[in-house]
């Protein structure tokens, strides 16, 4: 190897580390600011009361409350459709051209821009079904937004189980659902289990599908029943870093780290599922 | 018209274009062990999985002819699970579930409605003994069947088939993965096994047909080239393929 | 007694399969659903608004006085960002992630992965607040702009949004290009700088278009972050240091404002269509590039 090609290496591989470092630091800074800054919001009152004064004192509570119905709307409706879909494709459905159409089909919906499921939702749930702007109308909304994504989940999940299995169930005279209910679902659920936590991790972040189908600017008391509004930690994001002039810092860096680790909360059980699960595994 | 246990008649298979049997028609004795031997891709495999449908889910399977279990066509007359529960079968590769060996044995009895705790324990017990493995386990139960030997894997599995309580029981080249001393006890169960089920061997060994079948049945690309008494094909085959195969000349 | 349990397990059987059945069909009868909403409300604009000026008029004025709904300006908008999010998230993105996969070291490799992930993590709404409080002041400053809130602020956000989906595809890409390849080229003598830049990248290149693909796919339907510092400005963009307004930016802005039933309503239907429609395409190509790489 000549010395000139090794050169060459060498500025090549600082190019790709500046490269890796212009993508990685900001994450680390953007971090940084959000907890340093948010941590001096973060209290017992902010977590518990409602927003007073303008939103520009007070707490969260409301918004807090509002984004866990809508996960929890959101996989009532997602989870059973979602597995049960894969499930179908996986084990159920002929290669033919109707499976093809929904294998395209799902991995094109998973590409569409969540502000498009947002206008669905509004035509669909709002409008023609007559639910209103309502928790029901939000759930669902986001719950179609999360199908594709739950379903390529399982799907993948489904097919990491050996056919061995299947074939030795079916032979020894147990049905087809016996067979998915007994050995193929117990030895996949730990990957349809993360995906889907995975999934709602990012519904719970999403701000456009909600904004014309749940989310309320200002509703300081919690929601009585699925077909009222309410607030919810993303859409209240927005509210007070474009809609709310004069506001501290520290309450818009507080949201914003409350609703961050949220989300880190849940991809962290999904990845502690996970790797439970991985070490469990004998085949 | 005389019947045997199974009846096989000019049944020919195809999965899409390819071709897999083309006009087999033979019978099987109640409580017989037939071995089926031949080159590969001979059809040995797909006939096992045609007898049991387990074939019928392979995407472009098509058959033609017919199949009778004691008079009644298995492709028409019968709910496919109930079929496989008086067809087991007994694959290459050991593969237990991923459960306890008692699970793994409880498993077929449970999927047809057994649950109470003492008849399981009777079965597991039972079907352990037939199949040679009950000194071995019995003090270890709730051990995971995936952590026994691959000879040990294999008679639980043919316990596991015994469990259901099958009348015909289906071996497909199961000690292809075996070394020679789990191969002889996986024999000796067969041979116990005898008074009780009609079995049917398909085997690349063919010292293995010898040594534990009484009819022997040779298949060549699909087709039946000829079947009868063991000692018979081993030692004046009819046709000169077989004498071919059997004295090592090819396959 | 077992024949009722033969006869129960029957039944479990049917119905399972039906439901089964019946959740595959709903999944796909939502994307035809989808479709169908948005074509019934998004062309009942056309009862009154004619589509040549719809897609080709010059101008968006949804409350002037006749209301003008011209896509043109947003479409742009929408171009002019997503471009310039690519141009900045490819190169970097896909020089991540030959780092990543081929040059950093184990323990090194874990971490940046986690970093990326993290960042895929983060909502984007987040992302949104945190450009909108510190890179559009810099923006300002360093272009001496009269706002932050610009196209070109919009593009280095969503170029940063776009990288976890753009050095992960990347990543799968040069992973599944066969051990072989590599020994062979480093047992002819190259430098690893010579086998990645002669052997892998070409051998991973339908990886590099499906990564640009879903990564244009994935910037241009964001929505909230770019609503919130690209300064929506409804007109044609002449400069990347202007403020624009992306299509997306548009319905998230005006469906609050927009009275049920009215053509404007329609309008943003109407805006919904065409990036169904971008979007699918998009990703229909993606597919296809994944697809031959296989």
């Amino acid at each position: 190897m000549s010395s000139r090609a090794l050169l060459t290496e060498k500025i090549a591989f600082f190019c790709l580390l500046l490269c890796t470092l212009i993508i990685v630091i900001p994450v680390i800074l953007i971090t940084a600011v959000i907890v340093k800054n948010g941590i001096a919001g973060l209290s017992w009152e902010f977590l518990t009361q409602s927003p007073r004064l303008g939103m520009r004192a007070g707490g969260i509570f409301p918004a807090i409350v509002g984004t866990v119905y809508l996960v929890l709307g959101t996989m009532l409706f997602a989870l059973p459709v979602g597995i049960l879909a894969a499930v179908y494709l996986t084990e159920y459905a002929k290669d033919n051209w109707l499976t093809r159409v929904i294998d395209i089909a799902i991995v094109n919906l998973a590409g569409v821009p969540s502000v498009v499921y947002g206008l669905f939702g509004l035509g669909l749930f709002v409008v023609f079904l007559k639910f209103g702007a309502s928790i029901i109308a939000g759930s669902l909304t986001l719950a179609i937004m999360s199908l594709p994504v739950i379903i390529t989940a399982s799907r993948e999940a489904l097919n990491t189980v050996p056919q061995s299995f299947r074939e030795v169930s079916l032979a020894l005279g147990a049905t087809r659902w016996q067979t998915i209910r007994h050995v193929v679902l117990p030895n996949s659920i730990s990957g349809i289990v993360t995906g889907t936590i995975l999934a709602l991790s990012r519904a719970a972040g999403e701000t456009a599908p909600i904004l014309f189908t749940v989310a309320a600017f200002y509703l300081p008391r919690l929601p009585q029943s699925l077909f009222d509004q309410c607030m919810a930690l993303p859409y209240h994001l927005y509210v007070l870093s474009t809609q709310v002039p004069n506001i501290k810092p520290h309450i818009q860096y507080g949201t914003a780290l409350v609703l961050v680790l949220m989300i880190m909360i849940m991809n962290i059980v999904a990845i502690v599922i996970r790797s439970h699960f991985r070490k469990k595994k004998l085949w | 018209m005389k019947t045997g246990k199974l009846d096989i008649h000019n049944v020919s298979i195809a999965y899409g274009e390819k071709k897999a049997l083309q006009g087999i028609t033979f019978e099987i004795q109640d409580k017989e062990i037939l071995a089926v031997i031949g080159p590969a891709n001979s059809g040995k495999t797909s006939l096992l999985r045609t007898l049991n449908r387990l074939n019928e889910n392979k995407s472009g399977f098509k058959i033609s002819g017919s199949i009778h279990l004691d008079g009644v066509d298995i492709y028409k007359d019968i709910a496919v699970s109930s079929l496989r529960k008086r067809i087991g079968m007994i694959f290459a590769l050991p593969n237990p579930l991923p459960l306890s060996i008692y699970d793994n044995i409880a498993y077929g009895p449970r999927m047809h409605g057994k649950r109470k705790k003492s008849d399981l324990d009777q079965i597991v017990e039972k079907t352990l003994k037939s199949a040679f493995l009950w000194d071995e386990v019995k003090d270890r139960l709730n051990l995971q069947a995936l952590k026994l030997s691959g000879g040990q894997q294999q008679r639980l599995c043919i316990a596991r088939t015994l469990a259901v309580e099958p009348e015909v029981i289906l071996y497909d080249e199961p000690c292809s993965g075996l070394d020679p001393i789990s191969t002889a006890k996986v024999e000796e169960a067969m041979v116990e096994l005898k008074s009780v089920y009609t079995q049917i061997l398909v085997t690349n060994n063919t010292k293995q047909a010898a040594r534990v079948s009484d009819r022997t049945a040779f298949f060549l690309t699909g087709e039946l080239i000829e079947i009868d008494v063991t000692e018979k094909i081993f030692t004046v085959p009819n046709d000169p393929r077989t004498e071919g195969y059997v004295s090592g000349r090819f396959g | 007694m077992n024949f009722l349990k033969h006869r129960w397990n029957d039944i479990v059987e049917y119905v399972m399969e039906k439901v089964i059945f019946l959740a595959g069909i709903i999944s796909i009868a939502f994307v035809v659903l989808i479709f169908i909403f948005l074509l019934k409300e998004g062309l009942s604009l056309f009862k009154t608004y004619s589509p040549f000026s719809f897609l080709f008029g010059l101008s968006w004025y949804p409350i002037s006085h006749p209301p003008k709904f011209g896509v043109v300006p947003l479409f742009l908008g929408s171009i002019v960002v997503t471009l310039g999010a690519i141009l900045i998230a490819v190169p970097l993105g896909v020089g991540a992630a030959i780092y990543i996969a081929e040059v950093a070291p184990r323990w090194l490799r874990e971490i940046l992965k986690g970093l990326v992930e993290f960042l895929a993590a983060i909502p984007s709404i987040v992302l949104g607040f945190i450009g909108l409080v510190t890179l559009v002041p810099i923006v300002k400053e360093v272009f001496g702009l009269p706002t932050g809130l610009t196209a070109l602020s919009g593009a280095i956000m969503l170029a940063f949004m776009a990288m976890p989906t753009i050095v992960s595809i990347m990543e799968d890409a040069l992973t599944a290009v066969p051990e072989s390849y590599r020994a062979g080229a480093v047992a002819l003598g190259a430098t690893k700088w010579q086998m990645i830049w002669r052997v892998l990248l070409p051998a991973a290149s339908s990886g590099i278009l499906a990564a640009i693909m879903l990564g244009i796919g994935r910037v241009i339907g964001e929505t909230m972050a770019v609503m919130m510092i690209t300064g929506n400005a409804a007109r044609i963009p002449t400069s990347i240091t202007q403020p624009v307004r992306t299509m997306t930016a548009t319905i998230a802005a005006e469906m609050g404002e927009a009275v049920q039933g009215s053509e404007h309503y329609f309008a943003l239907f109407g805006i919904g269509i065409l990036l169904f429609c971008i979007t699918f395409l998009i990703n229909f190509t993606a597919s296809f590039f994944i697809k031959r790489k296989r």
